[in-house]
C-alpha cells in the first residue's frame, strides 16, 4: 500500500488543477468582494450619525433606515456558518451561474460570505480616519465624492489592505469547505485524498501549500500596509 | 468682510437626545476687511461652534452669515462648496492628511477646484516658500513638528487665495515659542496679502499679540466687542482686565485703590512719579502690566493712594483730565 505514496508524477497534476480551481474561485470572489465590500463599508460609515450620507435626499430617516438595513443584512451574512450559507443559496447560485458545481459556481457563496466580512473591516478602517480630516476637506470645498475617495479611502488604505489580507485568508478557508459541494480546489484535495482515502502525502502537501499561501498573503499585506502608512 | 447677524445654534445634547443645548444665543459680529479679529472665551462658551458656523461646517439654527457680501445660509450645496474656496480654515489639531506629503496636502484644495497639475506645483512651491517650508515639501506630516504642521495647515488653507482665513484655536496645541512664530506668520500674511482673519482662542496672549479687534463670548453671547485699543481704554472692560491681569492685591483698609488704563501716547508719561511730585502722595503700586498691543504701548496699573477716595479727589481728577482712564475701585477702602 505504501508504494503509491509520494508519487509526485501523480500528485503534481492533481495539485496543479486544485490550485488553479482555488485561484479561480478565490480570485473571482475577491474581485467582487473588494468592489462590493468597499461600497457597503463606505455606506455603513457614511449613513451613520454625522456621516456624509446621514440624510440622503435630505431625509435623515432614509439615512437611518438604510444604515439599519445594511447593518442587519451584514449581520445575517456574518452569522451563518459558511457551510450552511453555501447550501442555502444553491438556488441563487444556479440562477446566476447555471450550476452549483465547479469553482466558478463556488465563487458565488464565497462572495456572499466575504462581502459582509470585508465590509465590516472596511467600516472599522474608515472609522479610524479622524473626523477632523473630513472637516478640513469640507472647509476646502470638497464634494462628498472627493471626501470619500481622497480622504476616507485614501487615509484608510493601510487598514483596508490589512483587512483585505484577512479576507483573502478567510476566502481560502471557505474555499476548502466549498470543496464539499464539488467546487474542487486545494481543500477538496485534502478532504478527498487525505481524509477519505487516507493518503497522508496529499494531506501534508496541501497543508504546506495552504500555510505558505497564508504566510505569503499576510507578509505581502503587512509590507504594503507599512509602505502606505505614514502616520 | 464677515457679517454675522442674530446667529442661533442649538443641537440635541450628547447622550440625552431630549435635551437641547443652546450653544449660540443670538450672535452679532462684524469683521472688517483686512483686520485680524479675535473671539475669546472659556471652553464651552460657544466660540468653536461660532467659527464653525462661519463656513457652515455647522449649519446655524437661525441667523445669517455674510462673507464677502454673499449670504452663505441661502446657498445650495454646490454654491456653498464654491464659496468655501474663498474661505480658508486652520485647525487646532492641523487635520493634515497623513497619506499625503506636505506638497500634496497643500495642493489638495487646488485639486478640488480643478487646477492643472503644473499650476498646482507652481502654486504650492510659492505658498510653501511663503510659510518657510520649501525644504520639507516631500516630507509626510508625521515627520514634522507641531509648528511645521500648522504652517502646512496655513499653506493648505491659503493655496486657493482665499480672502478670509478662519483659525480654530490654531496655536492652542503649540508651545509658547512656536505659538509666537505662528502668530507672527499670521500677522505677516494679514499684512502682505490683505487677508482678513477671524480667529477663536482661549489664550489672551493671541489677542494681545495680533488682534486688531476682539470680542468676548460668554455662554453663547457676545458680551463685549470692539477695537482692542478702544476696549483697553474702556473702564470696566472685561477683555482689558483679562489682557492685563493684575492679581488680587487690594491695599490696606482706609486707603483708596484706583486702576488706570492707558494706551497710545500717554503711556510714555511717568504717571507715578508725577503724582508723588505734584501732590506729595506716597503712591503704592499694587499691580501693573505694560505691553505692546497693535504696535502701541498699552498698560494697566493698580495704585494705592493713602486716605479715602474723597481726600484723593483732586489728584484723581487731575489724572482723568490728562486723558487717562481712571477707575476708583469700590468696597476696598472700608
Amino acid at each position: 500500500m505504501n508504494q503509491d505514496r509520494w508519487d509526485w508524477t501523480a500528485m503534481i497534476p492533481v495539485l496543479t488543477k486544485a490550485l488553479a480551481d482555488t485561484a479561480t474561485m478565490v480570485g473571482i470572489a475577491l474581485g467582487f468582494t473588494i468592489v462590493l465590500g468597499l461600497l457597503v463599508g463606505v455606506l455603513l460609515v457614511t449613513t451613520d450619525d454625522n456621516g456624509l450620507f446621514a440624510a440622503p435626499f435630505g431625509s435623515r430617516r432614509f439615512g437611518r433606515g438604510l444604515h439599519a438595513v445594511l447593518g442587519f443584512i451584514v449581520n445575517i451574512g456574518r452569522s451563518l456558518p459558511f457551510i450552511i450559507l453555501m447550501v442555502v443559496i444553491i438556488p441563487f447560485t444556479k440562477l446566476l451561474v447555471g450550476t452549483f458545481l465547479g469553482p466558478v459556481a463556488a465563487a458565488v457563496p464565497l462572495t456572499v460570505a466575504a462581502i459582509p466580512f470585508f465590509a465590516r473591516l472596511v467600516e472599522i478602517a474608515l472609522r479610524e480616519v479622524d473626523y477632523g480630516l473630513v472637516e478640513a476637506a469640507k472647509s476646502l470645498g470638497a464634494s462628498k465624492r472627493t471626501i470619500i475617495w481622497k480622504v476616507l479611502l485614501a487615509e484608510g488604505r493601510p487598514s483596508i489592505v490589512l483587512g483585505l489580507s484577512t479576507s483573502v485568508i478567510s476566502l481560502l478557508n471557505y474555499s476548502a469547505i466549498a470543496g464539499l459541494i464539488g467546487a474542487g480546489g486545494i481543500g477538496d484535495i485534502a478532504i478527498r485524498y487525505g481524509y477519505q482515502r487516507y493518503q497522508e502525502d496529499y494531506l501534508i502537501v496541501t497543508i504546506i501549500i495552504l500555510i505558505v499561501i497564508v504566510q505569503a498573503v499576510q507578509l505581502i499585506a503587512s509590507g504594503v500596509a507599512k509602505r502606505l502608512s505614514h502616520r | 468682510m464677515i457679517t454675522i447677524t442674530d446667529l442661533h445654534k442649538s443641537y440635541p445634547a450628547r447622550g440625552a437626545k431630549d435635551t437641547i443645548v443652546e450653544a449660540l444665543k443670538g450672535i452679532d459680529l462684524e469683521v472688517a476687511d483686512g483686520e485680524i479679529f479675535g473671539v475669546v472665551g472659556q471652553s464651552g462658551a460657544g466660540k468653536s461652534t461660532l467659527i464653525r458656523c462661519v463656513n457652515l461646517l455647522e449649519r446655524p439654527t437661525s441667523g445669517t452669515i455674510t462673507v464677502g457680501g454673499q449670504d452663505l445660509t441661502t446657498l445650495s450645496d454646490a454654491e456653498l462648496r464654491t464659496a468655501r474656496h474663498g474661505i480658508g480654515m486652520v485647525f487646532q489639531h492641523f487635520n493634515l492628511l497623513s497619506s499625503r506629503t506636505v506638497r500634496e496636502n497643500v495642493e489638495f484644495g487646488l485639486e478640488i477646484t480643478g487646477v492643472s497639475k503644473s499650476e498646482r506645483a507652481a502654486r504650492s512651491a510659492e505658498i510653501l516658500e511663503l510659510v518657510g517650508l520649501t525644504d520639507r515639501a516631500s516630507a509626510y506630516p508625521s515627520q514634522l513638528s507641531g509648528g511645521q504642521k500648522q504652517r502646512v495647515g496655513i499653506a493648505r488653507a491659503l493655496a486657493g487665495n482665499p480672502r478670509v482665513l478662519l483659525s480654530d484655536e490654531a496655536t492652542s496645541s503649540l508651545d509658547p515659542e512656536t505659538t509666537d512664530s505662528i502668530l507672527q506668520l499670521l500677522k505677516d500674511l494679514n499684512r502682505k496679502l490683505g487677508l482678513t482673519i477671524l480667529l477663536i482662542t482661549h489664550e489672551m496672549e493671541v489677542v494681545k499679540k495680533i488682534c486688531d479687534s476682539a470680542a468676548l463670548i460668554e455662554d453663547g453671547r457676545i458680551v463685549e466687542s470692539g477695537n482692542v485699543i478702544d476696549l483697553l481704554n474702556t473702564p470696566g472692560s472685561k477683555i482689558a482686565h483679562a489682557l492685563f491681569p493684575l492679581g488680587e492685591s487690594n491695599g490696606a483698609p482706609g486707603n483708596t485703590v484706583i486702576e488706570i488704563m492707558y494706551a497710545g501716547h500717554l503711556s510714555d508719561e511717568p504717571i507715578v512719579a508725577k503724582l508723588s511730585r505734584e501732590f506729595g502722595i506716597d503712591v503704592n503700586i499694587l499691580g501693573a502690566a505694560v505691553e505692546i498691543v497693535s504696535g502701541k504701548r498699552v498698560g494697566r496699573m493698580r495704585l494705592e493712594l493713602p486716605g479715602s477716595a474723597a481726600s484723593n479727589a483732586v489728584p484723581i481728577s487731575r489724572l482723568k483730565d490728562s486723558g487717562l482712564f481712571v477707575e476708583v475701585l469700590e468696597g476696598v477702602s472700608a
